[in-house]
């Protein structure tokens, strides 16, 4: 018997996954528009205070438009491929991880493939569509610098989100009950990161910067791109070393994954 | 011939009986509810932690916006949007605007059928135990953001008294509210086995026009139209509102004049619905 491959293997599991979603059309259909919407609210909301004021942090509409742009890109894509483990309680409660650490694979990897959700994909056609619409306005030379960020920026906004989901995943291990603990950092990191980091207030601009940091996922390096300064605390430069916060993001997740696996005690589920 | 005033009289005392033993089941059920969400203390914890963050960063957006507008933008000063934010984190958990699926999944299960056999009204039931979930979580979710309001900036007081009273009535319709739409949503696993897709796009509908994000007053003319043509608004901007004393005397007795409105018409249509499903329910084997 030929051994299949671990990629192999994962494509399988995820085509069959893509699979059974398409096959339930209106279900499927409906939840992408709820994805769509979900961008689409977290835009209103930007949108709704520069119907009052014409600057916002420095900003104006399109400035912060690109930024919401950047970071929603790389939060939806985050979302597609580690969102799954928000369910981690629920295995653990219904003892149903056991199962999954016998099996000869990477147990992130089995969490990630077990419900692949192809319809968060929805939430990245927001920030595609305003990327494309504000770009044009925006009046940026398009120097071998922008476009390298430009492509960059959602890809390191990816990683730095998923790290986010993966430290919250491994610390529910520890939460279960408290599960929501961690969506003070996944979710609030994804609502920090979409906005012009000159608007938060000093802790809150520090704390999702040097521990969390959802503001390199877009504003600093949005302001690289239009060439504009930072205010205090995050200067623009910063922007180009969002690969290492991503880093940094990533060693934490490592850690807070591994203390949470090892801690986990099955009750032979 | 005999007086038919005895009777009558038995009558109207069998008739008291009822219902107070009726009042006596829901007030049991509500309090039962009550005592079912404390016992979660972690989340209770978790919640007040992560809603805290999120109050934050509202905090640090309109206050940008604010600054920007040059002081005060649609009514709102510094200190009065803090409020807005405070009380909006502190109202979140009691008003529920999250997702709600406890009825839909007994449709699905099949024990809808037990509790339609019940003595008690499906509805009213629920009703009364949704109002026990939001007693227990007004003080133990609604209570540590408002401190942390009033410790960092302070919050606004109403410049009028009849502000607290009114905003507690306003705040009784605004989680009814809630509780009605809930069900309402709930009711359609009775013609979709899919009802968590509707929920979804529920919670992603309500929260920015109940003003979760920036006051519905933020909004431009054409979307705040839309926003007061939905009952959304009456679910948390309306008792903000009231409370916080950014409308006072008859201008806020009108508005919670129409989360009245709104509320029975609601509960009319989930009436409707109800007796609808009902009539649908099937029930294979015991």
């Amino acid at each position: 018997m030929a051994d299949l491959s671990a990629i192999e293997a994962h494509r399988i599991l995820i085509g069959s996954r893509i699979r059974s979603q398409l096959a339930y059309r209106t279900s499927f259909w409906l939840n992408v528009a709820t994805s769509v919407a979900v961008g689409l609210v977290e835009f209103l909301e930007i949108y709704a205070i520069f119907a009052n004021v014409s600057v916002f942090g420095g900003l104006d509409l399109r400035q912060s438009a690109l930024v919401f742009a950047l970071a929603n890109m790389g939060f939806a894509l985050a979302d597609v491929i580690f969102g799954q483990l928000d369910t981690i309680p629920t295995y653990l409660r219904l003892g149903r991880l056991e199962v999954l650490l016998v099996r000869p694979m990477p147990l992130l990897l089995q969490l990630i493939t077990a419900d692949f959700q192809l319809r968060r994909l929805g939430r990245l056609v927001v920030g595609v569509v305003i990327i494309f619409v504000v770009l044009p306005g925006l009046d940026l030379g398009y120097t071998a610098s922008t476009i390298y960020l430009l492509v960059i920026t959602p890809l390191v906004g990816a990683a730095i989100y998923g790290a986010f989901f993966v430290t919250a995943g491994g610390l529910q291990f520890f939460l279960i009950d408290g599960a929501e603990f961690t969506a003070a950092f996944v979710y609030g990191g994804g609502y920090a990161g979409q906005l012009p980091g000159s608007v938060l207030i000093t802790p809150i601009r520090i704390l999702f910067t040097f521990v969390f940091p959802a503001t390199l996922t877009a504003y600093l390096p949005s302001l690289l791109i239009m060439g504009l300064p930072g205010p205090e605390f995050l200067p623009a430069w910063l922007g180009w070393f969002a690969p290492v916060f991503a880093l940094w993001a990533g060693a934490l997740a490592w850690l807070a994954w591994r203390a949470g696996v090892r801690r986990f005690t099955g009750a032979g589920g | 011939m005999r007086s038919p005033i005895p009777t009558l009289l038995v009558t109207v005392r069998v008739q008291c009986y009822k219902t107070r033993s009726i009042v006596r089941t829901y007030l049991l059920l509500a309090v039962a509810e009550f005592r079912r969400f404390s016992t979660y203390r972690l989340a209770i914890l978790a919640g007040i932690t992560t809603q805290s963050v999120f109050g934050f960063i509202r905090v640090s957006v309109l206050y940008a916006a604010i600054s920007s507008a040059g002081g005060t933008l649609a009514g709102y000063d510094e200190q009065l949007a803090s409020t807005y934010v405070w009380l909006g984190q502190a109202l979140l958990a009691p008003v529920a605007l999250f997702g709600w699926i406890e009825i839909a999944e007994r449709v699905s299960s099949g024990e809808i059928a037990v509790d339609f056999a019940r003595p008690v009204d499906l509805q009213m039931a629920w009703w009364a135990r949704d109002l026990g979930r939001a007693c227990f979580q007004l003080l133990a979710r609604g209570l540590p953001p408002l401190i942390i309001g009033a410790v960092t900036v302070g919050l606004a007081r109403p410049d009028s008294w009849t502000a607290y009273p009114l905003g507690l009535v306003s705040l009784f319709l605004a989680i009814s509210i809630s509780f009605t739409l809930r069900f309402l949503v709930n009711l359609i696993a009775f013609w979709t086995l899919d009802v968590r897709g509707f929920v979804g796009l529920y919670i992603v509908v309500v929260g920015p026009f109940a003003g979760l994000f920036v006051p519905v007053h933020f909004f431009p003319e054409w979307l705040r139209v839309i926003a007061y043509a939905t009952p959304f608004p009456s679910m948390l901007q309306t008792p903000i509102d009231v409370l916080s004393g950014w409308v006072l005397g008859w201008a806020a007795a009108a508005l919670v004049a129409s989360q009245l409105g709104w509320l029975i018409g609601l509960i009319g249509l989930a009436r409707l619905v109800q007796w609808r499903a009902a009539h649908r329910l099937v029930v294979q084997g015991g």
